[in-house]
């Protein structure tokens, strides 16, 4: 890469965040508790509407983690989501009813609020509806993690996005408020997931899975992107470009090893195909406030519309982290 | 006589504390040593809290930055400390605050007491150490390092530089040999003593003051000077990766640590509660246990070493996505491409499922759908037979479907109408093995009715696209196993090849074949050959197919088992 296209990398970078910056104005305060963050706290940031039914589980699984503080971003509830993050402990809410396309789907506002609060921390921006697997989460806390990387002096973690789906049609299992999203959509797929490379950004573009075989499979080059960098030390200068898909400076974005090692990396479980999801789709389709005119969700609706069932004979389910470490979906790296 | 511990300690001052006041209690003095860069209010703290205990005393403070002279000196002034203040102890073990006893100490005090003499001290010359890192070995001890590797990088890789252009070198002090090992030692009174008094002291250390990492070789190598017998192992379980740093412990390797039956493990999490809670409550008995055995973890952690620096073959992912020739295996296990033999022989997937046992596929890259075994429209790891799919990446479709059928062999059609990406790929993949019966395709296109002028064009095509196919089968990058037959004359003898094939498979199947595929009726194929060449159309790739009569397939009319001599 030359110093020209370099530069313009740079260019962008100062502009995303300026573009951030002006973007704070958005956003209005409803509790900032982020006096209580601690020096070494794990953060979470996320950006939600209408999740309150996803909440409990939400915060008690990263709060099981070892996760101390959540950033979160309303961006217009009116099911009570506001009311209920505002009276926990540790969440710093802030508000907005300002379209969530035009702050480059909420990705300006995570950055302007992670500029804010999150340096020298490990952040994690996540969905409502992703759950962040790692090696060994079952017996060892994301602090280990964070500290492990620390000394490889690693700044940013990678987590594939895992569609999760039940068997039987989408809505059949009525989700329930605080229970378990993957005690019903408990399958996915294991290996039809492509990869090719991002020159520019140098990051890894991932797609395949339920989505792209059932809702694509006739223009694959659609399907939605599954490659994410959750798992950021965040420090002065970064930004998120594209949702949590890639960073700038581009060198966070080098978090897969090409010379045939691996390096360690996680899943992001997603819980999209629960009962709430025809309901999601169809409002979503309404206000047209998702990427490239919402296409993702005009090809959900088509596929409600026929055959609402992801599962197929050869979908796996999922028992732990070490099956999707055996799969090849993640790997441990050096990390035993 | 009992055993005292020299702990140098820079973070997680609380857990040091712990395990201070383990050995303390356990009548073993222990001498620490915290790094000057520690804030004087923990520094305090710490004092505080073992204030209680008369055992425990703390040396002078010296700033100890990896790699440098400051970690040596400071060891030195807490073992002097050590061995002036308390007399009787006979070995001194020097630890870290991020060590962790693993048995009682009285195990090993009666160890000790059982090899009075013995220093364990792992010490090796630079020429047999594989373990360093960064190339600098011989190096450490011929040049100087006056430069901090992790604050002063760059100066630090242009001094060494300099001094490997100018051809600098070093004088060692007289009738010492260079010695490197872990940091982590324990040592006889007797020897320590030796080190710390030698009349030469001040000549040693001002030479390792300039020795890069001289905490890996200062009292390695001063030890052979001195000791009657060096057991050249370290008590402390200690494990680095392939850029040298330790290995971490976590309450998950509990039961591993246990069953290691070393003495002192690091480096523990500071975290890791349950880890300090068992192995530093008192009742743990230690019954007759053997020597130090950490076979198990070495294992663990090489295997841990070899996944990232090797990786799985054939695997490809988001933290795993080589550049080209740097896949160490392109795919994960062996697999056989079939071309054109699904043209020539009548139900050809199926014979060869039995001869096999493998998964016998048709057309894989086929255009229209990808034709999985079976006629599945689904397949292992939820790959479907969407021609779309499978087209906007061929290569990962193939890799996929080895990966995710591991252990089970996949054999596939191939052919000229089917999706090409991929020659390159499997031609320069050793776990695969090609067969080509060349010109093949003609025969379905002969069976075909239609405009002769269009089946000449298609028939164009088709021997274009094989030709080329072939050009690559024959090139000098070529790793897979390939053959290649013209039509023609496969059909003279087929089964050979079809034996040779399937014991490559197979090697360990007993039985030589018993069935033959039924090859397709070829009355009237030469006429069609001949018609395309009257019309200016050169069939090369089939063979020579006289016109008129039919080709005599040997074996494929006599309808009994084929026996080749």
């Amino acid at each position: 890469m030359g110093v020209w296209a370099r530069y313009r990398l740079r260019l962008k970078r100062k502009a995303l965040r300026f573009r951030a910056f002006r973007k704070r104005r958005e956003l209005s305060v409803v509790a900032d508790r982020s006096r209580d963050i601690a020096a070494a706290d794990i953060l979470v940031a996320t950006v939600l509407r209408n999740e309150r039914l996803r909440l409990p589980y939400f915060l008690r699984y990263y709060r099981d983690l070892g996760v101390k503080h959540f950033l979160i971003v309303d961006n217009g509830s009116d099911d009570g989501s506001r009311d209920y993050l505002a009276a926990q402990k540790d969440v710093s809410l802030w508000t907005t009813s300002a379209s969530y396309r035009d702050a480059r789907y909420g990705i300006d506002w995570i950055n302007w609020l992670l500029m804010r609060h999150a340096r020298r921390h490990w952040v994690l921006a996540v969905d409502v509806d992703e759950f962040f697997v790692y090696p060994f989460c079952d017996t060892r806390p994301i602090r280990a993690l964070t500290d492990w990387l620390d000394v490889y002096g690693v700044r940013a973690f990678p987590a594939m996005v895992l569609d999760m789906y039940p068997k039987g049609p989408i809505g059949a299992e009525p989700y329930r408020e605080g229970r378990n999203p993957f005690e019903i959509a408990q399958y996915f797929d294991s290996g039809n997931y492509t990869i090719r490379k991002n020159p520019t950004f140098g990051n890894l573009w991932i797609q395949g899975g339920p989505r792209a075989r059932k809702m694509f499979a006739d223009r694959p080059a659609e399907a939605p992107s599954l490659n994410k960098i959750p798992l950021v030390k965040w420090a002065r200068g970064y930004c998120f470009v594209s949702s949590t898909h890639m960073l700038l400076p581009r060198g966070l974005n080098r978090v897969y090893d090409e010379w045939g090692g691996e390096k360690a990396s996680g899943c992001l479980l997603h819980a999209k195909f629960l009962s709430t999801f025809p309901d999601k789709v169809a409002e979503e389709l309404q206000r047209r406030e998702h990427f490239a005119q919402s296409r993702e969700y005009i090809a959900y609706a088509e596929t409600l519309k026929d055959t609402p069932d992801l599962w197929c004979k050869w979908s796996e389910k999922y028992i732990n982290w070490r099956q999707l470490e055996i799969l090849g979906l993640m790997s441990k790296g050096n990390w035993a | 006589m009992t055993v005292g511990f020299v702990m140098m300690c820079h973070t997680a001052l609380g857990r040091a504390a712990q395990v201070a006041r383990h050995w303390a209690e356990a009548g073993c003095p222990v001498v620490i040593h915290v790094d000057r860069r520690v804030r004087r209010a923990d520094h305090q703290k710490l004092i505080q809290t073992l204030a209680d205990l008369g055992s425990v005393s703390f040396s002078h403070r010296y700033t100890c930055e990896w790699g440098t002279w400051g970690l040596i000196a400071a060891t030195q002034a807490a073992s002097a400390q050590m061995l002036e203040r308390h007399p009787g102890v006979r070995h001194v073990f020097l630890a870290s605050g991020s060590c962790l006893p693993l048995r009682p100490v009285q195990a090993l005090v009666d160890y000790l007491d059982a090899r009075p003499q013995t220093d364990f001290i792992e010490s090796v010359t630079t020429a047999d150490v594989g373990w360093t890192v960064g190339g600098l070995d011989a190096e450490r001890f011929n040049l100087r390092f006056p430069f901090s590797w992790q604050r002063q990088r760059r100066l630090f890789d242009a001094y060494v530089w300099i001094q490997r252009c100018i051809g600098f070198r070093r004088r060692m002090p007289k009738g010492m040999v260079p010695h490197l090992g872990s940091q982590w030692w324990c040592l006889t009174r007797q020897t320590l003593k030796a080190i710390l008094d030698d009349p030469d002291r001040a000549l040693y250390d001002r030479y390792f003051r300039r020795v890069w990492i001289p905490d890996e070789s200062y009292f390695q190598t001063l030890v052979r000077l001195h000791s009657s017998r060096i057991e050249s192992r370290s008590l402390t379980l200690s494990k680095f990766d392939y850029l040298g740093k330790p290995h971490t412990f976590y309450d998950d390797h509990l039961q591993l640590l246990r069953r290691s039956d070393c003495f002192v493990a690091r480096k523990i999490w500071p975290r890791a509660d349950r880890l300090y809670q068992t192995f530093l409550s008192a009742a743990d008995e230690d019954g007759p246990r053997a020597e130090p055995n950490p076979g198990k973890i070495d294992r663990l952690f090489a295997k841990a070493v070899e996944r990232r620096t090797r990786g799985r073959a054939g695997l490809y992912m988001q933290s795993r996505f080589p550049v080209r020739d740097r896949e160490n295996g392109k795919t994960c296990t062996p697999y056989s491409v079939f071309h054109g033999f699904s043209d020539i022989f009548e139900d050809f997937d199926i014979w060869l499922a039995k001869s096999v046992g493998g998964r016998v596929h048709g057309h894989l890259f086929g255009p229209g759908r990808v034709e999985f075994a079976g006629g599945e429209s689904v397949f292992n790891g939820a790959l479907t037979d969407s021609a779309a799919i499978r087209d906007y990446d061929p290569r990962s479709f193939l890799t996929s479907l080895i990966w995710n059928t591991r252990g089970e062999r996949q054999c596939f059609q191939f052919g000229p109408r089917d999706n090409q990406d991929c020659n390159w790929f499997i031609a320069t993949d050793p776990n695969a093995q090609i067969s080509v019966v060349s010109g093949a395709w003609a025969v379905p296109l002969w069976r075909r009715k239609g405009d002769f002028s269009d089946l000449r064009k298609e028939a164009a095509r088709l021997q274009k696209i094989e030709t080329d196919h072939l050009a690559i089968l024959r090139s000098m990058y070529v790793k897979a196993r390939v053959r290649i037959w013209s039509m023609a004359e496969f059909i003279e003898a087929p089964m050979e090849p079809l034996q040779a094939i399937i014991d490559e498979i197979n090697p360990r199947a007993a039985r030589r074949l018993a069935e033959v595929p039924k090859l397709a009726d070829l009355t009237g194929f030469g006429d069609f050959l001949q018609s395309l060449r009257n019309q200016g159309m050169q069939p090369t790739l089939v063979g020579d197919f006289t016109a008129g009569a039919a080709p005599d397939p040997t074996g494929s009319d006599r309808n009994r088992p084929y026996l080749v001599r």
